[in-house]
């Protein structure tokens, strides 16, 4: 290798002292790094100014392919964009008559469980965002949006889009937010089977194309082709949007737990566009985050009942100590059992 | 040849291989992407310790961890290892033929992807796939070819 070549003969000691010296005083720095990110959120303000830095970077990293996608866009033909036009026009005839009857079920439903006027939709407000194309980890699910803390946007958002859940933000900086997808390894969602109306929670298996739900026993009433929805726990999704479509089911008769696959509904792969959607909180299907605090602002006369006492188990569990392992002194430890039962119980 | 001269096309090269580490790839090729800023830093810890050394690793590390990874000062940490390793061994290692340069390279990433692993597992973010150490081996491959690279521009430099 010639590219080695110069500069070799000089001695390393020149200024900051030795290699190993200067390496412990970095590696020291880095894990104070570390730390205070961990244990501390000092750097949340750190975080959020690193994302302002970084996105005109991952910006222009990104606008080669964003200039080809807008090439091919402006140069498609005709007969294309008739064609979609089309697709969207069926679709959006489909969703209006599926919509018609809502407003008069809601209405419905309202008056069956006893409210005077149906519940105003959960959803409050959506933006739509689209995905900078730019590789953010290759074995992490995260993508980045082109929304951050100026359009309103807050950690811990949920993100949709029209097939179902997508994700949620993690960080949010200024122009941009990281969404880490529900096919994160490090994502859970608690979820519900819709026919059965079964409780789990749906990890991400790190493939954009499945989820895994770990926590069924093998006798859970589930099948192939059952939908999963968000169950309203966790506090970021409210409950019955649709996240998955279960796939594949695998029970052993020796395992203790079923082995179950799901295929996101979200087009999590091929998604340019998604929706950030703020949730109504007064609404009983919002997400349960507000509300965990009911216990204290509940009714202050109700009283727990007392714990009941139960001196006679404590009477017969004291011998044992006592008793030495000899057959006359457990038969004695064992007979007053009856005696002393029967005593506290008058 | 004046001091600053390689630390221009230093910087050239970290440039070039954060955008190489940002862009968008098909999913297959994304998961043997090698660690270009680590072969980079690598490259000039032996090729000029003087210039660039664990500092520019460290640097280098952090600019990484702005865009990658869950916690700050991750890739810090272990690019300035990386460059601690190649500033120690830099005469060892240039002496060698390119074969067992790549070995070398190999067993140096292989520690890199180690201490990430380590501190990955450590903040609560483990990431197990065994996937994860396919980049290792990609980079060793790389290197024959990444170092000629950044041979060129180190000589343009000077």
């Amino acid at each position: 290798m010639s590219g080695f070549a110069t500069g070799s003969g000089r001695a390393l000691q020149g200024r900051g002292g030795s290699p190993g010296f200067r390496f412990t005083l970095y590696a020291l720095v880095a894990v104070a790094i570390m730390v205070l990110d961990q244990r501390f959120d000092w750097l949340e303000r750190a975080h959020s100014a690193m994302q302002a830095a970084t996105y005109p970077v991952q910006v222009a990293v990104s606008s080669p392919v964003a200039g080809w996608h807008w090439v091919q866009k402006s140069f498609a033909n005709r007969d294309s964009l008739e064609g979609e036009n089309q697709r969207l026009r069926t679709r959006l005839r489909d969703l209006e008559l599926r919509s018609m009857r809502y407003d008069a079920l809601a209405r419905e439903n309202a008056a069956l469980i006893g409210l005077r006027n149906s519940l105003p939709p959960v959803a409050e407000r959506w933006l739509p965002a689209d995905i900078v194309n730019i590789q953010l980890d290759s074995l992490r699910q995260r993508v980045l949006l082109d929304r951050g803390s100026v359009n309103g946007v807050t950690p811990g958002q949920a993100v949709l889009d029209d097939g179902g859940v997508v994700g949620q933000t993690i960080h949010v900086g200024p122009w941009s937010a990281e969404v880490i997808l529900i096919t994160d390894p490090e994502h859970a969602l608690p979820v519900q089977i819709e026919r059965t109306g079964l409780r789990t929670i749906a990890v991400g298996a790190g493939d954009a194309t499945s989820l895994a739900l770990p926590y069924l026993p093998a006798n859970a009433d589930i099948r192939v082709g059952d939908v999963l929805v968000t169950s309203g726990l966790g506090g970021v999704f409210p409950a019955g949007y649709p996240v998955a479509r279960i796939a594949e089911v695998h029970k052993d008769a020796v395992q203790p737990l079923a082995h179950v696959r799901a295929a996101p509904f979200a087009h999590l792969d091929t998604d340019t566009e998604v929706m950030l959607i703020w949730f109504r909180h007064d609404s009983p299907a919002a997400p349960l985050k507000e509300r965990h605090g009911e216990l204290l602002t509940g009714d202050r006369h109700i009283q727990p009942l007392p714990v009941p006492v139960k001196p006679a188990q404590k009477q017969t569990q004291a011998p044992p100590a006592a008793a030495k392992p000899s057959v006359a002194a457990s038969k004695r430890a064992a007979t007053p059992k009856p005696k002393q039962a029967a005593r506290s119980h008058t | 040849m004046s001091a600053s001269s390689p630390r221009i096309a230093m910087l050239k090269t970290v440039v070039g291989a954060l955008i190489l580490t940002l862009l968008p790839l098909p999913s297959w090729l994304e998961i043997i992407r090698p660690g270009f800023l680590a072969l980079t830093v690598l490259y000039w810890s032996i090729a000029a310790p003087r210039a660039g050394g664990i500092a520019l690793g460290f640097f280098c590390g952090l600019l990484l961890d702005a865009f990658e990874g869950p916690v700050l000062g991750e890739h810090a940490l272990a690019l300035a290892l990386l460059a601690y390793l190649g500033v120690r061994e830099h005469q060892r290692i240039r002496s060698k033929p390119i074969f067992q340069q790549s070995l070398i390279v190999f067993a140096a990433l292989a520690v890199y992807e180690f201490v990430l692993f380590a501190i990955d597992g450590w903040t609560g973010h483990a990431l197990t796939t065994p996937l994860r150490w396919l980049p290792t081996a990609t980079g060793a491959l790389i290197w024959p070819a990444a170092a000629a690279v950044l041979a060129r521009s180190y000589r343009a430099s000077t």
